[in-house]
């Protein structure tokens, strides 16, 4: 015999227990039930908790800055935050748990700053180890790791640590690629963060390829784009390695144990052109003297 | 590509089911932050000889260490400043400052009746307080140049921050107001780095109107200002202050307004120029500024006459302003008495 079901809404009231499933659903499902106004208080030290209208304005409102001015990498982490949530970040997580170097980073909870970095010891590593490689990569690029923002805008405190421990590591993740941080190494590490990560910010950084010239947009979509979603599908989740563990690690031993291959250098490629380029224009300018000379 | 499929399929099947998060690894974040963060303990939570404090928006903070914070906002925003108050008002500022300035007809027209005096060939000298980027100081003295035909007016533009001072001279740069020869004799407008609290730098019975736009909600001890002001205007003088109210008296109008202070102002703030907190900090002073009657009685406490006031039933002034915009700001008025 099939139990009777009663309705959950009997004469426009519910019942004491559908209120209780209700209060028993995850947050993301509740109701929400703080406005502008009356903000519940943080969650941690710079929580700013945000309605979702809030939210929607703040993601807009970073995408369309972060094109126009590609330099303000805080806006880039903004976007990355507003977007995150419901269901990326926690996907994320969940991969960081399902780990078990993940776990201990979620135990740990490391950060990398300056100070838990020193880079003068990393200089003096050797030169093949992955230490050495984000010293190098660091002075290379002018770079600190002090750059990166504080998460402020994610509820949950567990889920805001991963968004920082992403953000903090994404410069490893350019070292041992050796990406440099001109908007082509950029946009072939937020492809390849998107493969590996999910996080929407990184696809949606992905637009800035209109801002790229032609002959980079060409190298981009040949060699980099089909590198980066290859490599970031088919390596191990890079948010789940314990850098500083790692750091007198031999880096092709780690590649090899990640999945990932080394793409060409963009650097170099962009250097060979470059002076190739001026090689043409002194020939073709001294061509054209010599032609003016000769009445030709 | 399809090799690659089992691995893409195994991220997108990590559904996340609990939000769950124990005690100890909440806790365990909270802690990685401060270390992560390497700056200093919030002041307020440092104790000073006097223990007095005041508000800081909706911070409380030590009154030594209101000035300084104040600074470090002012600061951060000079650069933005311009863009951010048109993208904050949706650019009615400027209509603020326009009628401000007009309704204060700075300037002395010269008729055929006063034209002997001396007192105004000399021309005004206007004190525009906390008047950094020079947008007062700028329509002060194109008001009087261009409507009253008085060349002679000057303007002192004095605010505590030096970023600020420094927008206010790149203004003035362009203008015919300010040449950067030292001794011009036509420089007409002045900057002078100070705190308003403490005009020593001015003498008293100098100046002929005070003017304080958007200044004065940043003061630690706004009294003492008042009585600074009363002290270096000439007797006649006028002191004129525009600023935002904390609340707007229709409800509903209330409402969407504080609404938009406090979620999409911060925001901006956020977007255009990186600076959340100094938005919040600039909403919450609104929040704790006194309401119009109460600045009233504190000008009035100060020694001025303030026009067109009257007492209301309750005992409360009345009229003794004018409200701007459904009052987000009001024009305070006062005169020391001669």
């Amino acid at each position: 015999m099939r139990k009777r079901t009663r309705p959950a809404v009997m004469n426009g009231q519910i019942s004491q227990r559908t209120f209780q499933r209700l209060l028993a659903l995850p947050p993301p499902l509740r109701l929400r039930t703080f406005s502008i106004l009356n903000r519940p208080p943080p969650n941690y030290a710079g929580h700013v908790p945000l309605t979702l209208v809030e939210r929607g304005a703040l993601a807009l409102g970073s995408a369309f800055g972060s094109l126009r001015n590609p330099h303000r990498h805080d806006l880039i982490a903004s976007l990355g935050e507003a977007t995150a949530k419901p269901y990326f970040i926690s996907r994320l997580r969940k991969a960081m748990l399902a780990n078990p170097t993940g776990r201990r980073i979620l135990r740990d909870k490391p950060r990398i700053t300056s100070q838990t970095m020193s880079l003068e010891w990393l200089r003096q590593l050797p030169d093949n180890t992955v230490g050495r490689a984000y010293a190098a990569w660091l002075d290379r690029e002018g770079v600190t790791p002090d750059t990166r923002d504080q998460v402020r805008y994610i509820d949950d405190p567990e889920e805001a640590y991963v968004m920082q421990r992403y953000r903090e590591t994404h410069d490893f993740t350019h070292a041992i690629t050796g990406l440099p941080v001109i908007i082509e190494g950029e946009l072939a590490v937020k492809a390849f963060e998107f493969a590996n990560t999910l996080l929407p910010m990184t696809a949606l950084s992905l637009v800035a390829v209109v801002r790229l010239k032609a002959a980079e947009r060409k190298r981009f979509f040949e060699t980099y784009l089909p590198w980066a979603v290859s490599n970031g599908l088919k390596a191990e989740e890079v948010v789940n390695v314990y850098w500083e563990e790692e750091l007198e690690t031999d880096v092709e031993v780690l590649r090899a144990r990640l999945g990932i291959e080394v793409p060409p250098d963009l650097r170099e490629i962009r250097k060979v052109l470059r002076d190739k380029n001026k090689a043409d224009m002194a020939a073709r300018d001294a061509k054209n003297r010599l032609g003016a000379g000769m009445g030709v | 590509m399809a090799a690659l499929l089992p691995r893409a399929t195994k991220r997108l099947r990590l559904s996340p089911t609990s939000g769950f998060v124990c005690r100890d690894c909440r806790r365990s974040f909270a802690s990685s932050i401060r270390h992560g963060q390497q700056q200093q303990p919030a002041p307020s939570q440092h104790v000073f000889q006097s223990d007095k404090t005041t508000h800081f928006g909706f911070e409380t903070v030590a009154e030594e260490l209101k000035a300084s914070r104040v600074r470090t906002v002012f600061s951060s925003v000079a650069a933005n400043y311009d863009t951010m108050n048109d993208l904050m008002s949706l650019g009615i500022h400027r209509l603020w400052k326009d009628h401000f300035v007009r309704s204060l007809n700075p300037g002395i027209r010269l008729t055929s009746t006063n034209t002997s005096s001396p007192h105004n060939a000399a021309g005004q000298t206007i004190l525009d307080i906390a008047g950094g980027t020079g947008d007062i100081a700028l329509r002060l003295l194109d008001h009087a140049t261009t409507i009253n035909r008085d060349t002679a007016t000057s303007v002192i533009i004095s605010d505590i921050n030096p970023e600020m001072l420094a927008e206010g001279r790149k203004r003035f740069a362009t203008s015919h107001y300010y040449s950067t020869t030292t001794s011009s004799p036509n420089r007409r407008v002045s900057f002078l780095e100070a705190n308003a609290e403490d005009l020593s730098a001015i003498e008293s019975n100098s100046i002929d109107l005070y003017t304080v736009a958007f200044g004065i909600r940043n003061f630690t001890h706004k009294q003492v200002a008042l009585q600074e002001a009363f002290r270096v205007l000439k007797p006649g003088g006028v002191f004129a202050c525009l600023e935002f109210t904390p609340r707007l008296s229709n409800p509903i109008m209330n409402g969407i307004y504080k609404r938009w202070s406090f979620g999409a102002i911060p925001l901006i703030g956020q977007v255009v120029a990186a600076d959340r907190e100094s938005y919040q900090y600039l909403v919450e002073s609104i929040e704790r500024f006194p309401s119009q009657a109460e600045f009233a009685g504190m000008i009035e406490e100060a020694g001025f006459i303030v026009p067109g006031k009257e007492r209301g039933d309750g005992g409360e002034l009345e009229g003794g302003w004018e409200d701007l915009s459904l009052g987000i700001a009001a024009i305070h008025k006062g005169v020391k008495p001669v």
